[in-house]
């Protein structure tokens, strides 16, 4: 498989010179450990990273051994138990969250013979630290054009978590894609400042639908903006976040964007199992598997699900980019000029909305 | 048949025996249920209370003790005062997060001058805003004889709204690319709570912490303010007779506790946690409820009881890694603590009597 991947140059030299020899006779048995923010049993986020942890161990089988930790809040307790893991002899760990970015550079440094990485994070201070993350805007971009496609009063929703670059990309990509098939199309953003709180998420969902919104995408973990959707009677859909959700098909849930980390849990096992492992920053999508698009239900015409499977194979050969301009910003100065991509410095650091989205980010 | 009996005086023995049946009690549950679960309970039992202490990796975890320690203790001795005059502040996790947000405000605003005044003027903020977080249900406790439980304990969730506002917005590392939490504090000399000793987990809030604990026994033994706390506790109407004002104390009972809440907040900030982060509230605040209870209200005992408190966090964690246990079947087990402590607590009150059929068989305990 190959991968799109963007070595530091400085690093990865001094990552090869540090650790080479050692690195290029590989491994017998590898102890690979994780680390994770919620419970495995939260349904979404934490749920997918486990599903990819088994699926390591189903394909190394007894040349793996796994430890993982559940529900470690972000802050000195992560250093405790990355600590803890690397004194226990883990050869890699893989830590889940963006929050445990610092905690995993300072344990990095004090065990430079331990593999480290970090999901969604972008510091890499030691030769020994990788990030990796998915590109969850693709599948973004299947759901807005599905949305611009589905919507009969033209207003779209989204329930956003926080303010950072991973979700305002969401909203964008979201939007860009609907308003492309549906010029009137408007979006509703609601935020609802958490990752999983169903109540929360419920009645974010619940304004969105008084507002006379029919679509509705969430970009936190829970299901409850799908159980508030099903009490409208066949009138408002949604998408599975995280997880596939499949308890909400047909309807409300007419597909869902799944977080699918094993191939790359795998790939970074057998690289340090057989030797070829060297720092890395990747960032892979539908293309590299990570990001995959659910089934689409039958809720959903047969032409606007032959476009959007469309659009995600497209997506996934690389000849369209949800970001392609000309794109404005939301103040109306340009972005993108005709025929360009967004280059991915400008999405990991986007903090400002596409033209047509209307409301603030918040500050 | 079994009786309760109220004692004419509460026992002396029980009051000092509860905490360690207690623990005993949640080792024997504790191990059915792990058992249950299909483990080898002693193994359990010894991964979380022995190895952090003797174990193998013990010269690292008896620091982390320490780090986990300080800050339970130190909040749960302003609890213990509030308690011991039946003064109920359940919002210390908020006071400690306010207290974190304006030590962390201080310290932003002076970035990136050195100098040696930063960090008490950190201090000073965090404990002042502990304070004034507290002040909110004290004045309406005083004001409007609102109940304080209910009022200080909403207050958590609001300072939880604050501090996830201040990690995304006005407390924003500006050259975080657009992620949310604040610099590190940990990481620049003028704001850093490093440790003490390398190694030893000892930072400046370990410090005070037992500060706190001899300063908080010696007026609770020895002032007139101490002796006061514990006869509004004890009997209201008589500490009103003989002159004590129970706005007054209320007032500075939830005014300790919120200034030690939000310095235990301040030492966390600037030291382990290092940044403001939108979670940044793990929960210390609930936890120093059961450590207060655990180490009796006395502040020596607090002591004692803040670290049983952080060895079944840290060894519950070395549980959970490595005999691969559910994190829910340790957050089951420290429930039991507080759930057989205040059970046995009883005992101190009540004796139970075996009662026979017509007969009273002496069983007393």
């Amino acid at each position: 498989m190959k991968r799109r991947t963007l070595l530091t140059t400085a690093a990865l030299a001094l990552g090869l010179a540090a650790s080479g020899q050692a690195m290029a006779q590989g491994m017998d048995k590898v102890k690979a450990c994780f680390i994770y923010v919620g419970p495995i049993g939260d349904g979404g986020w934490t749920f997918q990273h486990h599903q990819g942890v088994m699926a390591v161990q189903e394909t190394f089988g007894d040349k793996v051994e796994i430890q993982y930790q559940e529900s470690v809040p972000e802050g000195a307790d992560a250093e405790r138990v990355m600590t803890q893991m690397a004194l226990g002899g883990c050869n890699i760990v893989f830590a889940t969250s963006f929050g445990y970015m610092d905690q995993i550079n300072a344990v990095a440094a004090k065990f430079p013979d331990v593999k480290f990485e970090h999901a969604t994070g972008y510091k890499r201070d030691h030769a020994n630290v990788s990030t990796f993350n998915a590109r969850f805007y693709e599948g973004r971009a299947v759901e807005g054009l599905i949305a611009g496609r589905m919507t009969k009063s033209n207003k779209i929703g989204y329930i956003a978590s926080f303010p950072i670059p991973e979700v305002v990309m969401g909203i964008n990509a979201y939007y860009l894609a609907a308003k492309k098939v549906n010029p009137a199309v408007e979006v509703s953003v609601v935020w609802a400042f958490t990752w999983f709180d169903p109540a929360k998420e419920a009645d974010a969902a619940k304004a969105l639908i008084e507002q006379g919104v029919d679509v509705i995408a969430s970009h936190t973990d829970s299901t409850a903006p799908l159980a508030e959707a099903a009490k409208s009677g066949g009138k408002v859909i949604g998408f599975g976040q995280a997880s596939d959700m499949a308890e909400y098909k047909p309807s409300p849930r007419v597909t869902s964007i799944i977080d699918n980390w094993g191939p790359y849990y795998i790939e970074r096992i057998g690289a340090l199992l057989d030797g070829t492992y060297a720092q890395a920053d990747i960032w892979a999508g539908i293309k590299g598997g990570e990001v995959l698009i659910g089934e689409i239900t039958e809720a959903v015409p047969a032409e606007v699900k032959a476009e959007a499977e469309a659009l995600r194979d497209g997506i996934a050969a690389g000849t369209v980019h949800p970001f392609t301009g000309p794109i404005n910003k939301q103040d109306g100065s340009a972005w993108l000029a005709e025929g360009q991509t967004a280059p991915d410095g400008d999405l990991l650091g986007m903090n400002f909305y596409v033209e047509g989205v209307t409301g603030d980010i918040p500050q | 048949m079994l009786r309760l009996e109220k004692r004419p005086n509460p026992s002396r023995f029980w009051l000092y025996a509860t905490p360690v049946v207690a623990v005993l009690l949640t080792m024997i549950a504790g191990g059915l249920l792990f058992a249950a679960m299909g483990k080898n309970p002693f193994e359990v039992i010894r991964t979380i209370f022995w190895d952090p202490i003797f174990g193998q990796f013990a010269f690292y975890l008896r620091g982390q003790l320490l780090v986990k320690a300080g800050p339970l203790i130190l909040i749960a001795i302003g609890l213990a005062l509030g308690f011991r005059a039946g003064i109920w502040n359940i919002g210390a996790e908020g006071q400690y997060i306010i207290g974190a947000i304006c030590a962390a405000a201080v310290g932003l605003a002076a970035y990136p001058t050195e100098s040696r005044w930063i960090f008490p003027a950190m201090v000073i903020a965090g404990a002042f805003g502990g304070w004034a977080w507290a002040m909110i249900p004290a004045i309406l406790k005083t004001r409007f004889n609102t109940n304080e439980i209910l009022v200080s304990l909403m207050l958590v969730y609001v300072a939880e709204t604050i501090v996830a506002k201040a990690a995304t917005g006005f407390l924003k590392n500006p050259e975080g690319m657009g992620f949310p939490g604040s610099r590190n504090l940990s990481t620049f000399p003028a704001t850093a709570n490093p440790e003490l000793f390398a190694g030893s987990g000892l930072h400046w809030g370990g410090v005070t912490a037992l500060v706190m604990a001899i300063l908080a026994w010696v007026l609770l033994s020895r002032h007139i303010l101490g002796f006061q706390i514990r006869l509004a506790g004890q009997a209201p109407r008589a500490a009103r007779f003989n002159g004590v004002n129970p706005n007054r104390l209320v007032m500075l009972c939830m005014g300790a506790s919120g200034a030690l809440a939000g310095l235990a907040g301040m030492f966390e900030v600037t030291g382990p946690a290092g940044q403001i982060t939108i979670d940044f509230g793990t929960g210390y605040g609930f936890t120093a409820i059961i450590v207060a209870f655990l180490g009796r209200l006395n502040p020596l005992g607090i002591v004692l009881a803040g670290f049983i408190m952080a060895l079944t966090y840290v060894g519950g964690e070395m549980a959970s890694t490595n005999l691969g246990l559910p994190d829910a079947a340790i957050q089951v087990f420290q429930g039991m603590l507080l759930f057989f402590l205040l059970g046995v607590d009883m005992l101190t009150n009540y004796r139970i009597r075996l009662r026979a059929a017509g007969t009273t068989v002496k069983g007393a305990l």
